[in-house]
């Protein structure tokens, strides 16, 4: 249920319902549970990017070929703060379980502040890079598995902000509704967990 | 309070969200009701198979001589890629598991619509996208390397006419992603309270098992597709030998779905075969477990066996023998289901109306086709046939002797359901005994063809073959015809066919308990399981009366006496 105390429903001359309080509250609020399946089906789009990869690199001689290096300090730093914001987002699902929509504000704001520094981060790090994704299969890889990662990221913050944008209204969030909040939560960890496996992928499998 | 002041005309108008019934135009635009959209997608897949249908029948008219003297060999590429795509992609399954999934399943379990309508509404609206950049590819030539799209034929054939393609085919992908999502939701939460899992019509657990495959399956396509995208616009070299690419990965990503496809065009098939045969052979089904598993078996099986589309593809021998293996294992789940489809048509009340036909018409072809298919799935034959006309009569009888047949029984069982009219049965037969007659003649003689060598996707053909190509064009233009008793009856039936009752084929599953066509939420009030879906014939009463049968034997014994 979309968990509204107000109920509109009235009855009619002969008794029958004619209104109840709105269209979605006739079923159970089942969108935590199609996310969860959207993002086992998404988790496959980025298995299938994986083990295309792994093919690649298992056939190559040298990995990554030469003249294609990565960095590594800056996107460990940027790991760590992708990390470190999946933490800062389940402060904000706890606070609006506390009813406390200041805090979840506070808590999501910071979270998207900190998914645009990671993206800035990756943005830095492609201008610095000296190789296009035309270079060889190694830079193709690299390019669109952290692109289509980053496009994620992006979605991500934009959920965010529009957590943000609708929590204005008072008591368009609050303890026993959240669902909105509680998504874009999980989404974000999905996000997080996909980086810790590209990064192992593309930057700890490479140097060693 | 300001609610004593509103007169109640306005009250009930206000309250109701929906007009009373649908009106004609409301067919043609956003609409989150299941059954419009089931009826979009399935008026709007017709369409594209009527399109695909000419373009096979130009090919199989090019075909009647070896020489290239009807269409220009581009021509002719770019229709033989266009065929394949669009009769898989835009009509098996937009209408077996959009059109029928979306119309049957929140009838079927008592539902009043599907737990997400408007994303069910955006699914549908994604595939006349699709549709719109597949125009647009074929007016810049159209893509022109098969289905398929290997690289490097894929690389260097016409890229604006491929790139269009590409993208048309991952808005079908997105869509099919999203309704099945809607699917699987729809059918763990919104059963109607008293049905428990195994009184669920097996439609359901078909589309539980198509749903789960498109969910793991159609991402992966759109993976491969993506990269191909880029290998062709932006210079990247996933499949180019050349940068360290390998396009070998392009077939296990591609085969990864569209091995999965070939089953999800056919699961749902499988559950209105279920459904079909049982109402109309007057038995209950023989094994409803047995069926409704092994539905998941080949969802679990069938992931498994992507492979042996690569027998020849450099693929190691230990791989060869593993996919080898799963094929032939994917075939035990599909034999369960056509003995228990057998059994139950052994000993019924058969009544020879059209939708039966077409269900004994699909058992008899896709026997046939799965023979082949396990012929096929050996590595020492494959290799020996691999891309000749072996494999496009194999999976001909499989897609038109399994898939098309199951979508026109469908067609003709839920008619009477979908637009309150009943069909006429005499062009149904007629109409039945040329497609039958046709596709045998059309696909028959290329398992022959192949046998001999001659491959797949050729304009031009060596002269010895000549033949029996010419029996095939035949065939094909008695297929072609067969559908025009379909059409006439279709359309003169819609509009001035006799009024269906509510339930036509006294089948009980719950659709048939609504009117014909069903109210706008489906059901006046929440339906009534009284029977399982499949007791035909079981006499419900006798569970109530203490006597069993063998007293009620024994009371008339005496009664002789």
């Amino acid at each position: 249920m979309q968990g509204s105390t107000i109920d509109t429903a009235t009855t009619n001359y002969n008794g029958a319902v004619v209104s109840e309080t709105a269209n979605e509250s006739e079923h159970g609020d089942y969108r935590l549970l199609a996310l969860i399946i959207f993002l086992a089906s998404e988790s496959l789009m980025f298995g299938g990017l994986f083990a295309a990869y792994l093919i690649y690199r298992g056939s190559a001689g040298a990995w990554p070929p030469e003249e294609t290096e990565v960095e590594f300090l800056l996107p460990a730093i940027n790991t760590v703060i992708l990390i470190s914001s999946s933490f800062v987002i389940h402060r904000g699902d706890v606070a609006i379980k506390n009813n406390n929509v200041g805090g979840m504000r506070l808590w999501y704001g910071l979270t998207a502040l900190m998914g645009a520094i990671f993206l800035g981060g990756q943005v830095y790090e492609y201008l610095n890079l000296g190789y296009g994704l035309d270079k060889n299969v190694f830079s193709s890889c690299f390019y669109l598995m952290t692109g289509f990662h980053g496009l994620h990221v992006f979605v991500g913050i934009l959920l965010m902000l529009g957590v943000l944008w609708r929590s204005r209204r008072p008591n368009h969030y609050n303890e026993a509704k959240h669902t909105g909040v509680e998504m874009t939560e999980i989404y974000w960890h999905f996000v997080d967990i996909i980086w810790i496996v590209l990064f192992g992928l593309l930057y700890v499998l490479t140097l060693l | 309070m300001a609610q004593a002041q509103i007169p109640i005309d306005s009250q009930i108008n206000g309250a109701h969200q929906h007009p009373e019934a649908w009106s004609w135009y409301h067919y043609f635009w956003y609409n989150t009701d299941h059954k419009v959209i089931g009826i979009q997608y399935l008026v709007f897949s017709f369409i594209f198979y009527l399109i695909a249908g000419v373009m096979a029948l130009f090919l199989r008219a090019e075909l009647y001589t070896p020489d290239s003297d009807l269409l220009d060999p581009n021509v002719y590429n770019t229709l033989l890629t266009n065929h394949g795509t669009m009769m898989i992609f835009f009509w098996i399954v937009p209408a077996a598991i959009g059109g029928f999934g979306n119309y049957l399943v929140p009838l079927m379990i008592g539902a009043k619509d599907m737990a997400f309508p408007n994303l069910n509404a955006i699914s549908f609206w994604l595939n006349p996208v699709a549709a719109l950049l597949m125009g647009v590819s074929l007016y810049f030539g159209g893509a022109q390397s098969g289905w398929t799209a290997y690289p490097p034929l894929s690389l260097i054939t016409n890229n604006l006419g491929q790139s269009f393609w590409i993208l048309s085919i991952v808005f079908v992908g997105t869509s099919s992603i999203l309704g099945a999502i809607n699917f699987l939701v729809t059918i763990f939460k919104m059963r109607t309270p008293s049905m428990k899992w195994d009184e669920m019509p097996l439609f359901c657990w078909a589309m539980i098992a198509t749903s789960a495959l498109a969910l793991f399956s159609t991402p992966v396509l759109a993976i491969g597709l993506t990269l191909l995208l880029f290998d062709i616009n932006f210079g990247t070299g996933f499949f180019r030998p050349e940068m360290g690419g390998d396009i070998v990965v392009y077939q296990h990503l591609f085969w990864f779905y569209s091995h999965p496809a070939v089953y999800l065009m056919i699961l749902p098939i499988f559950g209105i075969m279920s459904e079909v045969i049982s109402t109309h052979a007057r038995k209950p089904i023989f094994g409803y477990k047995a069926i409704a598993y092994s539905s998941l078996a080949i969802c679990v099986v069938g992931l498994f066996v992507w492979v042996h589309h690569m027998f020849t593809s450099g693929t190691p021998a230990w791989m060869r023998m593993f996919f080898t293996i799963s094929t032939l294992i994917v075939a035990v789940p599909t034999g369960v289901k056509i003995f228990s489809w057998v059994a139950t048509l052994w000993g019924g009340k058969i009544r020879l109306t059209s939708p039966l036909l077409f269900a004994v018409g699909l058992l008899a072809m896709f026997v046939f086709g799965g023979l082949s298919g396990v012929t096929l799935g050996t590595a020492p034959f494959d290799i020996h046939v691999h891309d000749t006309y072996y494999v496009v009569g194999h999976f001909h009888y499989v897609l038109f002797g399994g898939s098309v047949f199951g979508l026109y029984a469908a067609i003709y069982h839920w008619f009477p359901k979908m637009t309150g009219r009943m069909y006429n049965e005499p062009l149904g037969r007629v109409h039945f005994l040329l497609t039958f007659i046709g596709a045998n003649m059309t696909f028959l003689p290329m398992h022959q063809l192949g046998m001999q060598g001659m491959p797949r996707r050729i304009a031009m053909y060596d002269p010895q073959f000549a033949g029996l190509n010419q029996l095939c064009t035949i065939g094909s233009m008695i297929l072609g015809v067969s559908i025009i008793p379909f059409l006439i009856n279709m359309i003169w039936s819609w509009g001035w066919g006799e009024q269906a009752p509510r339930n036509p084929w006294r089948s009980l599953t719950l659709e048939w308990q609504t009117t014909s066509p069903p109210a706008i939420e489906n059901f006046d009030e929440e339906p009534i399981l009284w029977a399982g879906p499949y007791d035909y014939g079981v006499d419900t009463q006798m569970e109530d009366d203490e006597e069993t049968v063998e007293e009620l034997l024994a009371t008339v014994k005496s009664e002789v006496k």
